[in-house]
């Protein structure tokens, strides 16, 4: 897979200093850094939630974001799912409600079948009529899942939307999630700060530090170059 | 009582309170997200008539709207007559005046709505027509109807201005308050006591709806 992910932005937020420049090519990316690394400032700029102070992000040949043109695509038409730690269900709509909203470009019938996929695919399709508010943790998660993928993202970003999750859980989670994107060939980009989730994945590895990029590349290549410094990072207890 | 200004006070506050929630929409919107440099002083204009007295916001629209002023002719040409003494002048006025009170509330919602929820909006959809039509105007309803019972409450209490830009023209501008004044004017206290009974009962109805709202939405 070629390069589908160009980012080369700066950003100033507060004390973080944000000065990333990498391509991504794996179909799934783990993001990894200590908290305050700024994992979800980079989502948040590559998600188009937040403008950088400078530089360019480019997706599968588009440019997204290039501050010295000033060209800007609204994150409505990046064709860019996104699921954060938190999910940020619409509350008063039900479940079918919530993942057809961004679907306004089919027709009803479709519309219908579309959401009933989804809806399956996270084996949630007994939650249609319910409202946000009556669901769990992990309800909730899947159906945030199934509303970001609905509408068909070029680019899926998972911003720790399994934090406190047990194992079986997640994995019922994420079992379907990756077939899901395996089959229609779209990237993920996933943020942890759990050395453990990181790297016993077969994906690439970005470890972000202060903003920055320290180090790039394929799980294991990464840990075994920063095993040492990624422990101590991680402190006396992790190994 | 006087049945000519109570149907044309409820006709006033009716229009006015439809004109401002049409109003209030698009610029609570525009105070709770906009990012313009100026916004603080729009806000400040738009809180003037909390504290400026109702007769000074009548006077600077009897004169800024006097016929010989570019506004003025501008408006008796749409009207056919001058904006002062008639009916479309207490509309004018009282929308002005009560703007705060629609105004203030439904930015107050908007600002209220959780970031991450209008966030997930504006990721799932191109248009902001539609985000606001389907996820924020719902999130927004109880503060809606608070900025419309205040908006209808306030011009129905309405005076200063009503007197200064209306006067006292029975049918077309006599409202309820007017019509009390003239009554204890005419030494009528039992008229006026029917007349003020009526706007007491209306406004603690109206802030009973609101708090009783609230007390059940938990706020």
């Amino acid at each position: 897979m070629s390069d589908y992910l160009q980012v080369d932005v700066e950003h100033r937020l507060g004390d973080l200093s944000l000065r990333v420049s990498c391509a991504l090519s794996a179909p799934w990316t783990v993001l990894f850094g200590p908290s305050g690394a700024g994992k979800t400032s980079l989502l948040r700029v590559i998600g188009g939630l937040t403008k950088p102070d400078r530089g360019r992000v480019i997706l599968h040949g588009r440019t997204l974001v290039e501050m010295e043109s000033e060209a800007w695509v609204p994150p409505g038409q990046r064709a860019i799912g996104f699921v954060s730690q938190r999910p940020t269900l619409f509350p008063h709509m039900n479940v079918t409600a919530n993942v057809s909203f961004g679907l306004s470009g089919l027709d009803g019938p479709s519309r219908k079948e579309r959401v009933g996929q989804m809806l399956d695919l996270f084996q949630a399709g007994r939650l249609a009529k319910r409202m946000p508010g009556d669901l769990s943790g992990g309800e909730k998660q899947r159906v945030a899942l199934a509303r970001a993928l609905a509408p068909g993202p070029r680019l899926l970003l998972l911003d720790e939307p399994f934090t406190g999750m047990d194992a079986d859980l997640k994995v019922s989670i994420l079992q379907p999630l990756t077939v899901w994107l395996t089959e229609r060939d779209v990237p993920a980009i996933y943020v942890s700060h759990d050395v453990a989730e990181a790297f016993q994945t077969v994906a690439d590895v970005v470890v972000l530090d202060h903003g920055q990029v320290q180090a790039h590349g394929p799980a294991n290549v990464v840990l075994a170059s920063r095993r040492e410094q990624l422990l101590r990072q991680l402190g006396p207890g992790a190994g | 009582m006087d049945q000519q200004a109570i149907f044309l006070t409820f006709r006033l506050a009716t229009l006015t309170t439809l004109i401002l929630l049409a109003l209030s929409i698009p610029l609570g919107y525009w105070l709770a997200y906009g990012r313009a440099r100026w916004k603080a002083l729009v806000e400040a204009a738009v809180a003037l008539p909390l504290v400026l007295p109702p007769t000074v916001l009548g006077f600077y629209l009897l004169v800024w709207m006097a016929p010989r002023t570019a506004a003025g002719r501008a408006v008796s040409a749409v009207l056919g007559h001058p904006l002062a003494f008639s009916f479309a002048g207490l509309v004018a006025g009282s929308v002005l005046f009560s703007l705060p009170f629609a105004v203030q509330p439904v930015t107050a919602g908007f600002r209220s709505v959780d970031r991450e929820i209008l966030e997930a909006a504006e990721l799932l959809s191109p248009g902001r027509a539609r985000i606001l039509v389907w996820v924020l105007l719902p999130l927004v309803r109880p503060f809606l109807l608070t900025a419309a019972v205040l908006a209808f409450t306030h011009t129905v209490g309405e005076f200063g201005v009503v007197l200064m830009i209306g006067g006292n023209i029975p049918g077309v501008t006599r409202t309820l308050s007017i019509s009390i004044y003239d009554q204890v004017q005419d030494f009528a206290y039992a008229q006026a006591n029917h007349t003020a009974l009526l706007l007491l009962s209306l406004s603690f109805l109206a802030l009973l709806l609101i708090y009783g709202r609230r007390g059940r939405a938990g706020v």
